[in-house]
């Protein structure tokens, strides 16, 4: 053989499997769909759900773009762009736009999505019930019987111990007025960009083997309560390099006495403002006085 | 002691039920009429079957055979084991009402008092924080415990607290029937005497129905209108509490009243 692996690394038999799954998701929107999954030459927690699922889907004209916390040159994102261009020969990407699947861990992209575009999330666990419920037996049957009272239970704590919904991350939403579904660790920032969206969103947890999906213009909705309603996060900064107000800041400590500054979490979109703004200088106004 | 209005239709009728783990284990042949108002004690030994036919009366467990039919508050009657599961999960987390022995298997102890409260509240569809809240403090306040502890962990509350909240997490929703198994249990005496002149307040107040599981003749006097004793998985004697706590006929019942020590 020429080549040591077969196209983008699982073999065919294990692609076709994983793809009937990811049918079987679609069609049932936030359901979550046990399957066969591989073993991967990554640890568990790196993505190996994720790829599995990237790999499955990856054609030979795909372009593919990988995020870990919406940077494109974190460790992560590399060592799995790295592991597609070795095992698939596809064409990667970091420009948003530009690519039909996008691999992601903790963001979903600032620019809106398109039609054409698949975003595959990596899942540590996937059962929002999991932290309230231990057994699965009775988990399954809680979202099979849409029991999804406890969900309350822990927003009702946050408010009562902190006087606002402190969730903050992997914030638990409702997918087409039925399945109660964790969307990964994404900050709840990224929660609204789930509704209604045109892109097809694709979930995969590697070590507890589940599928899920949101096939696109499928309502999601976070869950709150009705005096207290569901927010997003929001600064009183701007980004230090781009100045942009709308994106989602990572807050870094530079130096040892704490100093600390602002920046975009997603490192393309950053890129993009920072050119926009030097294209088109911004404009003082001067006071009359 | 308020008396039940028998003219109305029996909230549940329980109709010749079995569910044998093994030759007389278990229950069998068990059957018996439930009124609204109404507070039935069962009464035996343990190992008599008691707590096997309380689970089949809450949906926790099929019966090898027999029906069991509640008169639900839409005007249903509903055959509990026909209804299909989700429809009687439903009915187990709004119309009844599950007290445990242990209060620690009833409630949720890493989160607070009020959630626990407020659990079946979200559980059939509230979603107002402020809401549920102040319903989850009145209620504190009816099982007797100060609702400054609404944010506080049931951990850190005493067991006849903690068998109080229980209480109170189940007839937030005003559940219809009520089922409660040795809810005394493990109680000191004097925190016994206030748990069950509580429940008869609450019993009578709320116009709840009840089946009381006890082998505590004491606690049977003092809350329940009738009286059912079990042995050997068979009821073998059923009428007044007071008929058969001062006229026992059967050889069983005679020995179990007779064994009670008096101070």
């Amino acid at each position: 053989m020429d080549e040591p692996y077969n196209f983008a690394y699982l073999d065919e038999q294990t692609k076709r499997s994983i793809r009937r799954g990811l049918l079987k998701a679609v069609a049932i929107p936030g359901y979550q769909v046990p399957f066969a999954g591989r073993e991967m030459p990554m640890p568990y927690g790196w993505g190996t759900g994720g790829v599995q699922v990237t790999a499955s889907i990856l054609g030979k004209d795909d372009t593919l773009k990988v995020i870990d916390q919406g940077a494109d040159d974190t460790t992560n994102a590399v060592s799995i762009r790295q592991f597609f261009e070795k095992t698939a020969k596809i064409k990667t990407t970091t420009k948003t736009d530009k690519a039909t699947i996008i691999q992601t861990r903790h963001r979903i992209p600032e620019q809106s999505l398109t039609r054409d575009q698949i975003v595959v999330f990596q899942v540590p666990v996937p059962d929002p019930l999991r932290f309230i419920e231990a057994s699965e037996t009775e988990s399954r049957k809680m979202h099979a019987l849409e029991e999804y009272g406890v969900m309350h239970v822990k927003l009702y704590e946050d408010i009562s111990h902190l006087g606002h919904i402190a969730t903050t991350y992997a914030y638990p939403a409702m997918v087409n007025d039925r399945y109660v579904m964790d969307p990964s660790p994404i900050p709840k920032f990224d929660n609204p960009k789930m509704n209604m969206s045109e892109a097809l969103f694709l979930f995969g947890a590697g070590r507890e083997k589940r599928l899920y999906a949101i096939p696109p213009y499928t309502s999601v909705n976070s869950l709150d309560f009705d005096d207290h309603p569901f927010e997003i996060q929001q600064w009183d900064d701007v980004c230090e390099i781009c100045a942009s107000a709308e994106s989602f800041l990572d807050e870094v400590i530079i130096d040892d006495e704490g100093t600390r500054m602002f920046v975009c979490s997603d490192s393309y979109f950053c890129e993009q403002q920072k050119i926009k703004n030097e294209q088109c200088q911004p404009i003082v106004l001067v006071s009359e006085s | 002691m308020k008396l039940p209005v028998l003219n109305e239709q029996p909230i549940l009728k329980v109709k010749d039920v079995n569910k044998l783990y093994g030759i007389n284990r278990g229950c069998q042949a068990i059957g018996f009429d439930l009124y609204p108002g109404e507070v039935l004690g069962i009464v035996g030994e343990s190992g008599s079957g008691k707590s096997t036919l309380l689970k089949c009366l809450s949906g926790e467990c099929q019966p090898d055979s027999g029906d069991i039919i509640f008169n639900a508050l839409s005007g249903e009657v509903l055959n509990l084991y026909e209804i299909g599961e989700a429809k009687r999960r439903l009915l187990m987390r709004s119309e009844f009402g599950i007290v445990k022995q242990n209060p620690r298997d009833g409630l949720r102890l890493s989160v607070s008092a009020g959630a626990n409260i407020g659990e079946r509240l979200m559980a059939v569809g509230e979603r107002h924080y402020g809401g549920i809240r102040s319903t989850a403090s009145s209620w504190l306040q009816q099982v007797e415990i100060d609702a400054e502890r609404i944010d506080d962990f049931p951990q850190s509350f005493s067991g006849g607290m903690q068998q109080r909240l229980q209480i109170a997490r189940v007839l937030v929703t005003k559940p219809r029937l009520v089922m409660m198994d040795e809810p005394t249990g493990g109680l000191d005496v004097s925190v016994q005497a206030r748990l069950l002149d509580m429940i008869r307040t609450l019993v009578a107040n709320l116009n709840l129905s009840v089946v009381i599981v006890t082998h505590d003749l004491a606690v049977a006097r003092l809350l329940c209108h009738r009286l059912m004793v079990m042995q050997k998985s068979r009821v073998i004697e059923s009428g007044l509490t007071d008929q058969i706590l001062d006229d026992p006929q059967h050889p069983y019942t005679q020995l179990l009243v007779s064994s009670v020590l008096t101070p």
